[in-house]
């Protein structure tokens, strides 16, 4: 692998129209309580330098916490907040930023979500060095996947 | 290297007879097909042929020494499945439903 490779990172972009206006669209992803609802349990605050958790159920491998911060908080066009691996992953596992960015549209808003920072190759090199680790959480994952499956 | 579609990688790990050969090369490190077949239950050949699947999955490679082959586990070989991209590809596209969802429900 070369240099470069090893050090890009990459991002996921999504982007959807959704038939609402944009105040609503931001209290959808602002207000706790509403994204519980399609996100994931927390306690977030539209408020710069806010510190918060995303919590999904723990899982092998995962204790399903998530730690953010609030970056941006321009209401009701742009948030963006850190998204990185919490307790033991907090190391090796991934440090991104999510943007959302809410543009008017005719039809209601139009919602573009950029998640930042994966830095794939080299962390699967990281990963992969302690190997002893990496593989029994990849296969304590696994046993999830299957079982749902 | 080149990484096996993860359709291989699951396929190959659902098996519960090839995910103990798996576990056991990666705890104990290097093994011959000998050893590997002493504590699985099943026939030698049935355990060439798991690791067979293993090693065309890209989970396991193999080493000829005299008459003996050594499989050793391949950790790079699961890197198909923590795709991170497709992974939040795939989540924030699910999520993006149930925001749809909740914005009909919402009150203006």
């Amino acid at each position: 692998m070369n240099q470069a490779a090893a050090t890009a990172t990459r991002t996921v972009t999504l982007e959807r129209e959704f038939a609402h206006p944009p105040e609503k669209v931001w209290r959808a992803l602002t207000q706790p309580e509403l994204v519980a609802e399609w996100l994931m349990r927390n306690d977030i605050k539209p408020v710069v330098g806010h510190r918060f958790n995303f919590r999904a159920d723990p899982m092998p491998g995962w204790n399903g916490v998530t730690d953010c911060e609030v970056l941006v908080a321009e209401a009701p066009r742009r948030l963006s907040y850190t998204w990185n691996a919490s307790g033991e992953e907090a190391k090796t596992g991934i440090k991104t930023v999510v943007t959302f960015t809410l543009t008017p549209t005719k039809a209601g808003t139009l919602l573009h979500m950029e998640q930042s920072g994966f830095r794939a190759e080299h962390d699967h090199d990281r990963f992969f060095q302690g190997a002893q680790y990496g593989w029994q959480k990849m296969l304590g994952a696994l046993e999830g996947v299957l079982s749902r499956s | 290297m080149r990484s096996a579609p993860p359709d291989d990688v699951f396929r190959s790990l659902a098996d519960p007879t090839r995910r103990a050969i798996l576990e056991r090369l990666i705890r104990e490190g290097e093994l011959t097909v000998r050893a590997i077949t002493e504590e699985s239950g099943v026939s030698q050949p049935m355990v060439s042929k798991h690791l067979a699947v293993l090693k065309a999955a890209g989970l396991v490679r193999d080493r000829r020494e005299g008459r003996e082959a050594h499989y050793a586990a391949q950790a790079k070989g699961l890197a198909p499945l923590v795709n991170w991209l497709e992974h939040y590809r795939a989540f924030w596209s699910a999520r993006f439903d149930r925001l749809d969802d909740l914005l009909k429900r919402m009150d203006q």
